[in-house]
């Protein structure tokens, strides 16, 4: 039973470091429909220029500072070069773009800030810590108050801002936003922003445990079907479904995987993700798509 | 057609200086060797790729710059990016195995597991040897199944019984090993599973407990295996990895409080690039190479005189001079040296083409004295090829991380070849079979 528990335990503090790459996908899919392909490639540029500015021996906050401007000044500069000369374009065509996109910036990251390995030492020791006999890992603890600390600023963003409002009513109706006045070149370059901030905060955890290289945006990979499962639409669905995949994926590797030859964990969380999308297209908690017909 | 007499003379000139270019292009060409460089500098392996291919260079412009080239023939080099992809990698080998400008391909090195399984059979009919240092498929060291493919130095499963030798050297010999818990924790591929069945064999001879673990790609996420190596307390574990999963192994192994120094990590998981990111969790790591970190060896002094101090070295950071991925170059780089100076002493001081190469290699004996005048020894093993055995070596060095250097810890640690023989012939021979191959007769060529 212990080694269930901590199996469980282990599983959703996982997850959660899968969320917070599921929040920036969730971000922009909210507010432009759109399935950012770029991402991936955004969490890598984000924490290859922290290391490189460490590496010029600007301190922790200096650093950190610095890249959330430089994330912030890519946003302007993605809307003003991609996304506003594709507006009232198909989504499909907003998608390929983010595909574009994403090589540019993975290229750029790499011709501007090399591509060997750094190491990156958040200070937050990856060490046991012991609750009576069950395991747990004092950096998934670390990784899952972030994500709770991101999700309640996006929630008080969302809805206690007039920012936020605006937010959702392009992500509700864009032309009746943009007919009360929203900005809507304003709102991207926001949500891009935080998009980018997210993907500095994911980058930074998961660089502190693989190092910071170009896998850093292969971790994207795993949160696909935490977006299935949760709904690409929901923050709390971002969440819930990490937590999801985050638990069955290392409950199955333990108990199924010896019987199958074991490794399955990248592809049972997308088993899972298909199992969902029979039971709730939208995901638990995405908005279902009605429309007349 | 009437031309002026102007024109006609144009002509004639410009038809004479194109034959003129022509002639003497083919006459450079002729004392060129051509050394493909199917490399992967961009793409989810570029950390590991980059010093690779600027040992392998340095190495290359030395031999030309300062030795004159091989017996005087001048190497020539190109690069193809494969981004580590069988299918750019079968697009480099077509590109190449022409030759570059007259100058033709005696030896080529896919560079990557993928590649160089899908050019098996296409290189075996081209007639050009693939030299697969450290990769490949094992069984190509029977060379009368597989004439055209060399896992020099080091197979999969060479390194298998090594790890197995190595941890019996520090349990107090072979028959220690009765009832000890070694566990691979191995990357979920065809170059992960590679060692099973020799560790099998070895685990049914020696009396260990053979437990597999294995890690899907990328395994960036190895929570779920490594509090399976809890549960079980394993000795040993042979970490088996590649790209992000080592460090992510390494950092999850000490989550979950296994002694690192208890962690032996495979070629593949033995670079500097596998334990920089890992901090604190990876000092004392230990890990299993042919071609050991550090740059005090011979050749360093001389490449660093007349390749890195005159400002020609490929090598962007130079910090990486030495690093086992450089001085992987350098081996690999040497061994291709070496297999066209072999095959020269046959067909004479000029280019050779591949049917060539493959004699040289087949006839290749780097010996200690030979280490010693090329400036390799201590960072290369005595190797010696023949038809049968496309291998050679079959040992490793251990080394162990410190922090910040790789130190070593070990001298070669020699593989149970002989054990390991009749799986390589049982596996060479199934493949002749399936694939309607009548193999060789070795007696007559070594």
């Amino acid at each position: 039973m212990t080694f269930f528990l901590e199996t469980l335990i282990g599983g959703l503090l996982a997850g959660t470091m899968y969320s917070l790459v599921a929040l920036g996908f969730v971000l922009i899919y909210k507010a432009s429909g759109v399935f950012n392909f770029a991402q991936g490639a955004m969490l890598l540029f984000a924490a290859l220029t922290f290391v490189s500015l460490q590496e010029q021996g600007l301190p922790f906050a200096l650093a950190l500072i610095l890249t959330v401007v430089v994330m912030a000044l890519g946003a302007i500069l993605i809307e003003r070069t991609v996304l506003r000369p594709l507006v009232n374009r198909s989504q499909i065509t907003l998608f390929m773009a983010t595909l574009g996109l994403s090589f540019v910036i993975e290229g750029l990251a790499q011709g501007l800030m090399g591509a060997q390995v750094r190491a990156l030492d958040l200070g937050i020791e990856d060490v046991p810590l012991f609750w009576g006999d069950v395991m747990v890992s004092q950096f998934d603890l670390v990784a899952a108050a972030t994500a709770a600390l991101v999700v309640t600023v996006l929630a008080l963003l969302f809805n206690r801002t007039r920012i936020g409002v605006s937010l959702r009513a392009v992500a509700d109706d864009t032309r009746a936003a943009l007919s009360i006045g929203i900005n809507l070149n304003r709102i991207w370059q926001i949500v891009w922003a935080v998009a980018g901030i997210l993907g500095l905060v994911a980058g930074l955890l998961w660089g502190a445990r693989q190092g910071v290289q170009f896998s850093l945006s292969l971790v994207v990979l795993k949160a696909l079907p935490v977006l299935i499962i949760g709904g690409f639409t929901s923050i709390g669905g971002a969440i819930v479904g990490g937590l999801i995949v985050g638990a069955a994926e290392n409950l199955a590797e333990v108990y199924i995987g010896p019987y199958i030859g074991g490794g399955i964990t990248p592809w049972f969380a997308y088993v899972l993700a298909i199992v969902f999308l029979y039971i709730r297209p939208a995901g638990l908690f995405g908005e279902p798509a009605i429309e007349r017909v | 057609m009437h031309l002026p007499l102007k024109h006609k003379l144009a002509t004639v000139l410009l038809v004479l200086s194109t034959a003129n270019a022509v002639s003497n292009t083919a006459l450079a060409a002729t004392n060129e060797q051509f050394f493909p460089l199917a490399n992967y500098r961009v793409g989810a392996y570029a950390s590991s790729g980059i010093p690779v291919w600027a040992g392998m260079i340095d190495y290359l412009r030395y031999i030309n710059e300062v030795e004159g080239g091989i017996n005087g023939v001048k190497l020539v080099w190109q690069e193809c990016e494969t981004e580590w992809t069988a299918e750019k990698g079968i697009e480099c080998y077509e590109r190449f195995k022409n030759g570059l400008n007259g100058a033709p391909v005696a030896v080529y090195q896919p560079n990557g597991a993928p590649a160089a399984y899908a050019l098996a059979d296409k290189a075996a009919a081209d007639k050009i040897p693939l030299i697969t240092l450290g990769y490949g498929r094992t069984e190509a060291t029977d060379g009368s199944v597989f004439p055209y493919n060399f896992p020099v130095m080091l197979t999969f499963y060479s390194e298998a019984s090594a790890v197995i030798n190595y941890i019996a050297q520090r349990e107090g010999g072979l028959d220690r090993l009765k009832g000890k818990k070694i566990a691979t924790v191995y990357h979920d591929s065809a170059y992960g599973r590679e060692t099973q069945s020799p560790l099998a064999l070895l685990a049914e001879k020696y009396g260990f407990e053979n437990i597999q673990i294995p890690v899907a790609d990328p395994g960036n996420e190895q929570s779920a295996q490594w509090r399976q190596v809890r549960q079980l307390k394993p000795d040993w574990v042979f970490l088996r990895t590649w790209g992000v999963s080592t460090p992510v192994a390494i950092k999850t192994a000490a989550r979950f409080g296994f002694p690192v120094e208890r962690i032996i990590g495979d070629i593949w998981a033995s670079s500097d690039e596998d334990v920089l990111p890992t901090g604190e969790a990876g000092k004392g790591y230990l890990a299993l190479t042919p071609y050991p970190g550090g740059s005090e060896f011979e050749i360093h002094k001389r490449i660093k005189q007349h390749i890195l101090d005159q400002g020609k070295s490929d090598l962007k950071d130079p910090k990486s001079f030495g690093s086992v991925y450089y001085n992987s170059g350098l081996v690999n780089a040497a061994i291709a040296v070496e297999a066209i100076r072999a095959g020269q002493q046959k067909f004479g001081h000029r280019p050779l083409n591949g049917e060539e190469g493959r004699w040289g290699l087949e006839h290749l004996n780097i010996d200690e004295a030979r280490l010693k005048a090329i400036g390799f020894y201590g960072l290369m093993q005595p190797l010696k090829l023949s038809c049968s055995d496309h291998e050679g070596g079959g040992a490793a060095k251990v080394q162990q991380w410190d922090g910040s250097r790789w130190t070593l810890i070990t001298d070669w640690v020699q593989a149970d070849r002989e054990t390991l023989r009749p799986l390589i012939e049982a596996k060479s021979n199934a493949y002749a079979k399936e694939k309607g191959i009548t193999p060789r007769s070795c007696a007559s060529e070594d």
